[in-house]
């Protein structure tokens, strides 16, 4: 308001021909949106996918994210599932809510809550995590996990992509979970709990919007976990083909 | 020197305070008497509309002027005082630069800085003298609406006789018109950087590698790019555009006609958000006449690069009756644009191919704090400025990079005579690659990946080729030197001057008289065109007083490069890289002058030597 009041004062001298003392600071004070953090938003569904499994599994899996915010600070929605298609009922369904924030270079920390809703018992957890790219172009997720009850675990994922040519890529993908502690009741032991690995290629058919693709996943227990599986009547080991489609806007 | 500019002064104070209409005229009757040479008055009316843009490749909505993008070419006369009614038509802010023009700040249209904007459904006046002539153009200063289209030509007929003839003239104004908004690709480039980026190296080029340096060789180097997170094929940020030429893509092949035998002078303007193009004209010699609207010693030239945001005028002479194609290839060869020179309207010539994409050298890291800085002396024109004897300010001393050694014998000595050979110590002439291997050019980095060459083997212009027709200023010791570090993070798509964005940084302040060097230093992979407002920005090409005078200085990596800058007009104004998507994500400045012609009493100290006629 002041700024306007100057320059009506400074045009009202002008006119009636005072030259006058002009001290440009006090003229404008820069309120555009140039001046102010710039926000961005952006979902990514870095997998959406149909897989039929070894073993004639049907599932539905999507892993996705949503961002808004500024360099400095991003709230981002994450969500991963995976639907039982024949029994209709989630085998994992995992939401987390976290705040990131850079903290060098190419990594940025996140921190928020986790909330797993699949068919049978709920858990929610704290998340403490790290996010960015690695040397040699791999892009790295590691976050540690709280559950109410005191369960501690780590996941670590990592992605590297390999460029055919600029529309064809195929991207590698290595997903581990560890454990510090047993939480029997949802099938977890102490220690490495499982691994996902998949190759999938895709087709950039529109921009980077839509790229359909094909692939393989392979899932695998170990340990503790693998026993309270196997005494369960569940397998410990999975081989998938996939078909799904990368979608951002 | 600068007398001419200087008799505005005054003027231009008055009109600048007065931001109503109704006072100018007032005043205008006491300057017609003060000032005979302007009593002349255009007026002229601008809209600004959403239009359709066609580019033959696909049909976008988008952003112009009186219906159309581009705008009108508007066609002024030095010395004339000009009124430009701006229309907004939008539902949104609206703003009108004119990009080069030397005018009263109020009147430079940055939302923020120069005045507030143009409401929607308001009408703006822009008030002004002319007091320049050559090409130039305007744009929207407000979001990304210059990428949408909003921009126009300015074409300002010189009160004198210019050094150079022409029978016929064509505005050539090109643009990198992309199917996403502006607003989308920002976005896009937020989420992810590399989005638009399709020339990535892939297993193929790995394998052609291999073959070519072995397999050591190319595992190192991978790993080493690798190792720092950068792609060599970081040339352009945006690909996926189709270039424009005065509003028509390549398969719309604008024409301009000509007679076999007549002059013909083009007014080339880059108009792009994001693109560098190399411009040739197979079978034509181009003789460069005017660089960002000022004269330069003709030098003829077989290809160009034009900078974002940079204008050349060049003089072509068909002497056939055939067609010629204007071929604008983009610096990273993404993509690019085409016209067509013809005694008739329909005929064209053939479209050469793109050239094989570039990549990014070691050297272009250069800049990059940590890293060999030995390979920049050869970019330090301080340690070029040999004396002032006549003989040797006029040699060219920065072609010697691209000189071939045969030629040296022609060189006529005795002219080194005044030539403090004691400088020259500091000189890396090793660094000036003379005759081994690659181009290079003093303004690239040696070995850089993105020095350009010509198509046909001939001459690609250099910075270094620009001298002064008439210098504009007096040649005098700049009053200080100001560093600034060009910065940015590629992965976070942030960009910033030494290292702060423009969201958290101060104004720099400049005083009012002063003389100011500034020195960029570019610390990122990419090229930037750097864009000072309201002031002239006299490029040290080593050339002394014919050192040219630009608006638009472009950086590229891993170089430093000095402009001086006479602090002649008091206000506050934007300074900023050219790239739309680097000036939005932070490298960008507000510029304070304090001080001024009235001021300088009141206050104290800085007074200027030649600043306070009234």
């Amino acid at each position: 308001m002041s700024c306007i009041r100057s320059l009506a004062a400074v045009s009202f001298l002008a006119s009636i021909g005072f030259s006058t003392t002009v001290i440009a600071q006090e003229m404008i004070s820069d309120t555009t949106a140039r001046k102010q953090p710039l926000t961005a938003w952006g979902v990514q569904f870095e997998e959406f996918e149909y897989r039929y499994s070894d073993d004639d599994e049907e599932l539905g899996v999507w892993d996705a994210d949503a961002f808004y915010g500024t360099d400095e600070f991003k709230v981002r929605l994450l969500t991963t599932g995976e639907y039982e298609i024949e029994e209709q009922a989630y085998e994992t369904l995992e939401n987390q809510l976290v705040g990131q924030i850079p903290i060098s270079k190419f990594f940025d920390a996140k921190a928020g809550v986790r909330f797993d809703t699949p068919e049978g018992p709920d858990r929610t957890y704290a998340v403490l995590g790290v996010a960015g790219l690695a040397p040699q172009w791999f892009e790295v997720d590691a976050n540690l996990y709280a559950s109410k009850d005191g369960d501690t675990s780590a996941e670590i994922d990592a992605e590297y992509e390999l460029l055919f040519t600029n529309y064809w890529i195929l991207s590698a993908t290595l997903d581990a979970t560890v454990a510090f502690s047993e939480d029997e009741e949802i099938g977890v032991g102490k220690g490495l709990v499982s691994t996902e690995t998949g190759l999938r290629l895709r087709y950039d058919l529109i921009d980077r919007a839509f790229s359909p693709y094909v692939g393989v996943v392979h899932e695998r227990k170990y340990g503790d976990t693998a026993d309270l599986a196997k005494a369960e009547g569940g397998g410990t080991e999975d081989w998938f083909a996939v078909v799904g489609a990368r979608i951002s806007f | 020197m600068q007398g001419l500019v200087k008799a505005f002064q005054p003027s231009s104070n008055e009109v600048q305070l007065g931001i109503k209409q109704m006072k100018i005229r007032l005043l205008t009757g006491l300057l017609t008497l003060l000032m005979p040479a302007m009593v002349m008055a255009g007026e002229y009316g601008l809209t600004v509309d959403r239009v359709k843009i066609d580019t033959g490749d696909f049909v976008k909505e988008g952003i112009g002027y009186n219906g159309a993008s581009p705008g009108p070419v508007m066609r002024f006369k030095e010395g004339e005082n000009v009124r430009i009614n701006v229309t907004n038509n939008l539902d949104e802010m609206t703003s009108i630069h004119w990009h080069g023009l030397i005018l009263p700040f109020d009147q430079d249209g940055v939302p923020g800085i120069s005045f507030p904007g143009i409401k929607p459904g308001e009408t703006f006046t822009y008030e002004f003298p002319i007091q320049q002539a050559g090409t130039y153009w305007f744009h929207s200063h407000s979001g990304f609406q210059e990428p949408d289209g909003a921009y126009g030509a300015i074409v300002i007929e010189p009160e004198g006789r210019e050094p150079f003839r022409y029978d016929r003239e064509y505005v050539v104004q090109l643009t990198d018109k992309h199917p996403h908004s502006g607003d989308r690709i920002m976005r896009n480039l937020k989420m992810m950087s590399d989005y638009y980026n399709r020339e990535q190296q892939t297993v193929g080029e790995f394998f052609s590698d291999v073959s070519k340096n072995g397999l050591m060789n190319t595992v190192s180097d991978r790993m080493a790019w690798g190792g720092m997170r950068m792609m060599k094929a970081d040339v352009e940020d945006i690909h996926g555009f189709t270039g424009l030429i005065n509003g028509k893509g390549p398969s719309q092949n604008w024409t301009g006609i000509f007679e076999p035998g007549e002059r013909i002078r083009l007014r080339f303007i880059n108009s792009s958000a994001m693109t560098y193009f190399d411009i040739r004209i197979p079978g034509l010699d181009m003789t460069v006449v005017q660089a960002d609207g000022n004269n330069v010693q003709p030098v003829s030239v077989d290809e160009f690069r034009i900078g974002v945001a940079e204008t050349y005028d060049v003089i072509v002479r068909p002497k056939d009756e055939q067609a010629y194609t204007i071929f604008a290839e983009s610096m990273g060869r993404s993509g690019y644009a085409r016209a067509t020179l013809a005694p008739e309207e329909g005929m064209e010539a053939a479209v050469p191919q793109l050239r094989e994409a570039a990549r990014l050298t070691m050297a272009d890291m250069g800049g990059m704090p940590g890293m060999d800085h030995g390979s920049m002396a050869g970019m330090d024109h301080g340690n070029m400025d040999m004396g002032s004897s006549e003989g040797v300010s006029g040699m060219d001393h920065s072609n010697m990079g691209s000189m071939d050694h045969s030629n040296m014998k022609g060189m006529d000595h005795s002219n080194m005579k005044g030539m403090d050979h004691s400088d020259m110590s500091g000189m890396d002439h090793g660094s000036m690659a003379m005759g081994k291997g690659g181009p290079s050019d003093p303004f690239y980095a040696k070995g850089s990946g993105v020095v350009p060459t010509a198509a046909n083997g001939g001459k690609f212009l250099s910075y270094a080729d620009l001298k002064a027709q008439d210098p504009l200023y007096e040649d005098r010791e700049p009053t200080r030197e100001i560093e600034l570090r060009l910065t940015g993070n590629m992965e976070r798509y942030t960009w910033s001057i030494n290292g702060v964005k423009y969201e958290d940084a101060d104004p720099i302040r400049l005083k009012y008289g002063e003389r100011v060097r500034f020195k960029f230093v570019n610390e990122t992979m990419m090229t930037h065109p750097m864009h000072l407002h309201g002031m002239w920005s006299i490029l040290d090409v080593g050339a002394g007083q014919w050192n040219p005078i630009k608006h638009t200085v472009s950086v590229n990596p891993g170089t430093t490069v000095y402009m001086e800058t006479e602090v002649d007009e008091p206000g506050q104004w934007a300074f900023h890289c050219h790239l739309s998507y680097h000036a939005a994500a932070g490298m960008f400045r507000k510029v304070i002058v304090e001080g001024g012609p009235e001021s300088t009493q009141a206050k104290t100290g800085v007074v200027a030597e030649d600043g306070g006629e009234a």
